[in-house]
């Protein structure tokens, strides 16, 4: 996993509540067996006409935010399905951040094993935030991992909380997997136990 | 004296392998269960890094998302890309040697259907599958959620998840439903209650005396829908109900096993005084038949009702609900029952079961679709659509105009060729009405099978008490 530190970048705002996987990533892109890729298709159905005509209207299309590495949005990003396609086509799009008032369970989980942050943070926090991403492509906001800290294009500063195993990982570029592995002996120890008082299992 | 546990604090406790100094808890997965679409990636890591399947013999595989539900697909399925994917699928099952229902398979179905029909789906257990509607198999009292395709490919490695313990959350529904109200419309209801992030960081355990009343079938028709209020899982203790529905199961456990089995099962449930951090009470009485006018799950109203002025809504939500309206082709004040439906689609993991068929053929029988509206009834396995062969409902959809087909999920997602044209409005007993979740510019009225066979027979949204 690529290891997450600081991003400075342009903020792109997106000021919606309820953004579904079905609308970051529509299910016809889930047919792939790849997890790269899906860029070109992040928010497709809002970004392009049958015809994959770009709509100028929508945020990622306009020139100051084709590069965002910050998207702000409303409450409860990433509703819906569990596809980690979605977080896939965010960070393939270059998107390294995403902050909302709040986020789904499942969607929040798969941020962090693709190396995005994906940060809660209060209402009033946000509303300044987005604010701050209006103002375009000279307005670059700073994330920093390592001190838990946003700082918007004019020096705004807003701590956020992170748990700490995540933000290890995140710093770190470290693989879950691998991590576990490590603990191999507790998870025989448990399936021993387990035999005996739930040998149904 | 231990002190007062929930049902979700005593299934997390008895999967508990390690917690470590900061909280983080490594959790043992009892069942995985997986599809096409969500585990390609998952199995491609595992070959990349050397790894093999911890319990393969606690692995389920089975396609479901974007198999056509049409004859002729265990030879042969048109679409590239969805082949290459249940080949893949195919392929992974048999290399790693996990449990697998191919299409050829008659048990082969939707796979939160196939787990409790085939009794993978146990009391007590941790369930995991890489698609959120695992929620699913709470019904059972099971501990069961959606994961990532990077937390597949870590339980087919390791058996376990890495885990923060969620909050839990109480929604009791008292007394008892009125006639013509389901299971469906609690759940929808619940989600209208509150929201789609009301149940954001908790595990909900549905209790109350309606609840209790529910078969098998409406309870799984409840808790599926959790996902939708925003909880990671859904729950209902176990009793009689489920006990008899487990037994005799083909994974189930026999003999002496199943009596061990009972009497542990027998301790789930939620102990006197035991703390929720939120709780949510709706009386049963006052459940209506619902219907969504929006393209959110919580957009959920009594079909009495008509379409709201988005000015009645605060903050992101008035924008949300103008760019809802706006897909739906809807205009505030409109009564629901004056929409007209072109599409009628039961099945799916949330209605797909024999009980549903059962409910929606009970209003058909003898009855018509109206003239121009396409009805399509995939049943959520190939047991399923055996079973109501046998007892005459498939011949009451086709006779009442409905397509008969194979079992997947369809409609639900429309990631195979059953979907929506544009602009089209389909009356579904699925689960998201999502924008294009059924088609390009689709549009979904979430409804429950009986309020769908309502909607098919008078051509748009009805009240299914004015037909009983
Ligand atoms: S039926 Fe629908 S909700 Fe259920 S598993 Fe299939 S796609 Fe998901």
């Amino acid at each position: 996993m690529d290891k997450f530190t600081t991003v400075t970048g342009v903020a792109a705002p997106l000021d919606l509540v309820n953004v579904d996987t079905d609308m970051i990533i529509p299910k016809q892109f889930l047919k792939t067996i790849a997890r790269t890729g899906l860029g070109k298709n992040l928010f497709d159905e809002m970004r392009f006409d049958r015809q994959g005509r770009e709509n100028p209207d929508f945020v990622l299309n306009q020139p100051a935010y084709r590069n965002a590495e910050v998207l702000i949005s409303g409450e409860n990003f990433g509703c819906g399905s569990s596809r980690e396609h979605a977080p896939w086509a965010i960070k393939d799009f270059g998107i390294r951040v995403v902050i909302a008032p709040s986020f789904a369970d499942i969607f929040f989980n798969n941020c962090s094993k693709n190396g995005i942050l994906a940060i809660p943070m209060p209402q009033d926090v946000v509303d300044v935030l987005m604010e701050d991403a209006r103002k375009g492509a000279n307005a670059r906001m700073t994330v920093d991992l390592g001190n838990q800290k946003v700082t918007t294009s004019d020096g705004q500063e807003f701590g956020f909380q992170i748990d700490a195993f995540k933000k290890h990982c995140l710093l770190n570029g470290l693989d879950d997997i691998g991590l576990t592995m490590e603990k191999a002996a507790a998870i025989d120890t448990f399936e021993a136990k387990n035999a005996t008082l739930h040998p149904w299992v | 004296m231990t002190a007062p546990r929930t049902l979700y604090d005593k299934i997390w406790d008895d999967h508990l392998v390690q917690e470590d100094a900061d909280g983080t808890c490594l959790i043992y997965i009892d069942r995985h269960l997986v599809h096409e679409v969500t585990s390609p990636q998952a199995f491609e890591g595992l070959r990349m890094t050397n790894r093999k399947v911890r319990a393969p013999e606690k692995t389920i595989a089975v396609p479901d998302h974007n198999v056509p539900t049409t004859e002729g697909r265990d030879t042969h399925i048109d679409n590239v890309e969805s082949r290459i994917q249940v080949e893949a699928l195919d392929k992974n099952a048999r290399d790693f040697g996990v449990q697998y229902y191919p299409v050829s398979d008659i048990r082969q179905g939707i796979v939160h259907i196939v787990g409790p029909e085939q009794g993978w789906t146990l009391p007590g257990m941790t369930v995991v599958c890489g698609d959120s509607h695992t929620a699913t198999h709470g019904a059972f009292g099971s501990l069961a959620h959606g994961i990532g395709t990077s937390e597949v490919e870590h339980v087919l490695a390791t058996q376990t998840l890495i885990q923060q313990k969620s909050k839990n959350m109480k929604v009791e529904i008292t007394g008892k439903l009125p006639a013509g109200v389901t299971a469906k419309d609690i759940t929808l209801s619940v989600i209208g209650a509150t929201g789609t992030a009301g149940g954001t960081g908790h595990v909900i355990e549905y209790c109350g005396e309606a609840i209790r009343a529910l078969s098998m079938e409406g309870r799984m028709t409840v808790c599926n829908m959790a996902i939708e209020g925003g909880a990671r899982a859904g729950l209902i203790a176990p009793d009689e109900t489920t006990f008899d529905y487990v037994m005799g199961r083909p994974h189930a456990p026999k003999g002496a096993k199943w009596e061990a089995a009972l009497s542990y099962w027998k301790t789930l449930f939620s102990d006197e005084g035991a703390h929720f951090d939120k709780v949510v009470t709706l009386k049963g009485e006052d459940i209506a038949p619902v219907v969504t006018w929006g393209t959110s799950p919580e957009d959920v109203l009594p079909i009495t009702g008509v379409v709201p002025d988005p000015e009645s809504f605060k903050g992101g939500k008035v924008e949300a609900v103008r760019r809802s309206l706006a897909y739906m082709g809807l205009e505030p004040g409109m009564k629901l029952t004056d929409i007209a439906i072109d599409a009628v689609f039961i099945g799916s993991c949330t209605n797909g079961r024999i009980e549903d068929l059962r409910a929606a053929a009970e209003i058909l029988k003898g009855k018509k679709i109206a003239q121009g509206v396409r009805g399509l009834v995939v049943p959520g396995s190939g047991l399923v659509r055996a079973q109501a062969e046998e007892e005459g409902l498939a011949q009451i959809f086709l006779d009442a105009g409905f397509e008969w087909r194979l079992a997947g999920c369809s409609m639900c997602l429309a990631m195979n060729p059953d979907q929506l044209a544009e602009g089209e409005r389909c009356a579904s007993t699925s689960n998201r009405n999502f924008e294009g979740r059924q088609g390009f510019k689709g549009r979904t009225h979430l409804l429950s099978p009986a309020m769908a066979a309502a909607a098919a027979i008078a051509g748009h949204l009805t009240d299914v008490r004015e037909l009983v």
